[in-house]
């Protein structure tokens, strides 16, 4: 009886907390969203009075000529090309990497393993990008994504190539198709569940990512959702309620996602941290 | 042989080549020339070069030098955090909680949540007056003090957000390393009396090393190469006091000192390989096999 009673105190006192330190924080760019300009100005913790949700969003979207929805824009073709990119280039890769073991591949592994610990060097990327003409464009911050992804991305394959049967490989191999046809007839539909993984987990990195389109994507114009949000910081510093409505607008996106794919994004950062 | 020349003919080496030209060109091929140009006077275009200049000034410039010091504390403050604080969750959340699930679903989300939307979030509830922190802890009768502001405190604040932002990958990871330990571990402890000090020291600690060792490392670099979230609440200051190695780098970059900005990345690079490669082999070497 006790025991139970202390049992559930315990698990009482666990919700409370979570709920205090991880939904607070949450719950307050919810309710700051909804707020007037004097209301939010308190910052308080508190629900808005006269909730203006539909108002803030309008402004939000409307100001700089529509700029929120650009980057949006830009933020959906940087997402979406850098991650069939990296799904092809990786599961190439990561196939032969994973049924062939040479003296070539064992450099190649090393260098793969370099490129998830060091940091990338970012002004002679610039110069690279500016050298090749493709400096503050979509297409070099494509390549610049796919580049970093690769590591990661590899590994998954990798790891999960691993529990498909060779015996697979060999029995076309006996009916006389080459590597192209086996690897894109019978390897790559079967790689379905790790690529839905990185597919989940690339499109969270790339969307929220900030660091490389500010490096090479810098411009108005092109700007990215992240660095929108990033200049409305100075431009909306007393119009709270519109800086937070464009934050609870960016924070939509992974939330559908988590709904969604909880799974998959879990299984991924798993089996990416030990397989490492 | 032929066999052999089947094999390699099926596993190809032109299979690589896509990714050799995008990973190569666009990751190797700069990691390696930031070498020659760290050691120049730059404008991208046109360079000079000095030597070790870049070098010496990062370390005697003390708005620089702070920077290397920032990040190592920074790192490993972050990286501790994560460590106790997700493995102390993840054995609770691993016990048989009813709320489990949900919990561990609530404090995985914000690392999905970018993290300028949440060094904005928590720049306004660090407000020293008016944010929502001080206030609460007003109403208990304590005076809170100036997170962001005071420069004994600033960079202790951002890294309590980056580990409320980044703990949940701990987290999961931590109760994918627990669950493998095999229930029979603990039954045989059962039986011979031991209490929940030795399940916890003797059988989960140590059978969940794989899975310490993966966040160690993980969240050690994550820390070491950290921009985003002191840019986003601080800029570096108050003064230079929370600047790290990555946010002087995009500083001297802004005030377009390419050569110096370099030196800083290269600087980074063999503080990341200095730390990272032994603690991955001195991790590697303790672990055990189950």
């Amino acid at each position: 009886m006790i025991r139970t009673l202390r049992r559930a105190a315990f698990e009482v006192i666990a919700v409370v907390f979570t709920l205090l330190l991880f939904v607070g924080p949450l719950l307050f760019v919810a309710f700051m969203a909804g707020k007037t300009v004097p209301e939010a100005s308190d910052m308080a913790f508190s629900l808005p009075q006269k909730q203006q949700y539909l108002p803030n969003i309008t402004s939000v979207v409307q100001a700089s000529d529509f700029l929120l929805i650009r980057a949006f824009i830009n933020s959906l073709l940087l997402t979406v090309f850098s991650i069939v990119v990296l799904m092809v280039v990786s599961a190439m890769a990561g196939f032969v990497l994973e049924r062939r073991s040479s003296r070539f591949l064992s450099v190649v592994n090393a260098l793969i393993l370099v490129g998830l610990m060091i940091p990338p060097s970012v002004m002679t990327t610039i110069w690279l990008l500016q050298g090749l003409g493709v400096y503050k464009t979509l297409f070099g911050l494509v390549m610049v994504e796919v580049s970093l992804g690769f590591p990661f991305a590899v590994l998954l394959y990798r790891a999960f190539m691993v529990t498909l049967p060779r015996e697979l490989d060999e029995a076309s191999m006996m009916e006389g198709c080459s590597g192209w046809t086996l690897y894109f007839k019978i390897i790559f539909p079967l790689l379905k569940s790790v690529s839905a993984t990185i597919i989940v987990l690339s499109s969270v990195n790339i969307f929220n990512d900030f660091v490389n389109p500010l490096y090479f994507l810098p411009g108005a114009k092109n700007a990215t959702v992240q660095l929108t949000l990033f200049n409305f910081m100075t431009r909306y510093s007393t119009q709270w309620n519109l800086l937070f409505t464009n934050v609870l607008l960016l924070t939509v996106p992974p939330l559908v996602l988590f709904l969604f794919f909880n799974k998959q994004i879990v299984a991924g950062m798993v089996a990416g941290a030990v397989k490492s | 042989m032929t066999m052999n020349r089947a094999f390699a003919k099926t596993y190809s080496y032109w299979f690589l080549l896509p990714a050799a030209l995008i990973y190569g060109l666009f990751f190797l091929v700069p990691t390696l020339v930031s070498f020659f140009f760290s050691m120049t006077r730059w404008t991208l275009v046109e360079w000079d070069f000095v030597g070790f200049d870049n070098f010496v000034s990062f370390f005697s410039e003390s708005s620089l030098n702070i920077g290397f010091m920032n990040t190592v504390i920074f790192a490993v403050v972050t990286a501790g955090l994560k460590v106790v604080v997700g493995f102390l969750l993840a054995v609770l959340l691993t016990s048989d909680l009813r709320s489990k699930h949900i919990l561990r679903s609530i404090i995985f989300f914000p690392t999905l949540v970018s993290t300028i939307a949440v060094g904005i979030t928590f720049s306004n509830l660090f407000h020293p007056t008016m944010g929502a922190i001080n206030i609460l802890l007003a109403r208990i009768g304590i005076a809170g003090p100036d997170w962001l502001g005071d420069v004994h405190l600033a960079l202790l604040s951002v890294a309590f957000v980056d580990v409320w932002k980044g703990v949940g990958i701990a987290l999961v990871i931590f109760i994918a390393g627990i669950l493998a330990i095999p229930e029979h571990y603990y039954e045989a402890l059962a039986i011979d009396g031991g209490n929940a000090w030795n399940k916890f020291w003797g059988l989960t600690v140590p059978l969940a090393r794989p899975a310490l060792n993966s966040v160690i490392l993980l969240a050690f670099i994550g820390g070491l190469r950290s921009f985003d979230l002191v840019w986003t609440m601080t800029g570096g200051g108050p003064g230079f006091t929370t600047d790290l190695i990555a946010s002087i780098i995009y500083k001297q970059y802004q005030a377009g000192f390419y050569g110096l900005a370099t030196a800083g990345n290269v600087i980074l690079v063999i503080l990341v390989s200095a730390l990272a490669f032994p603690l991955f082999r001195f991790l590697s070497k303790t672990e055990v096999d189950l």
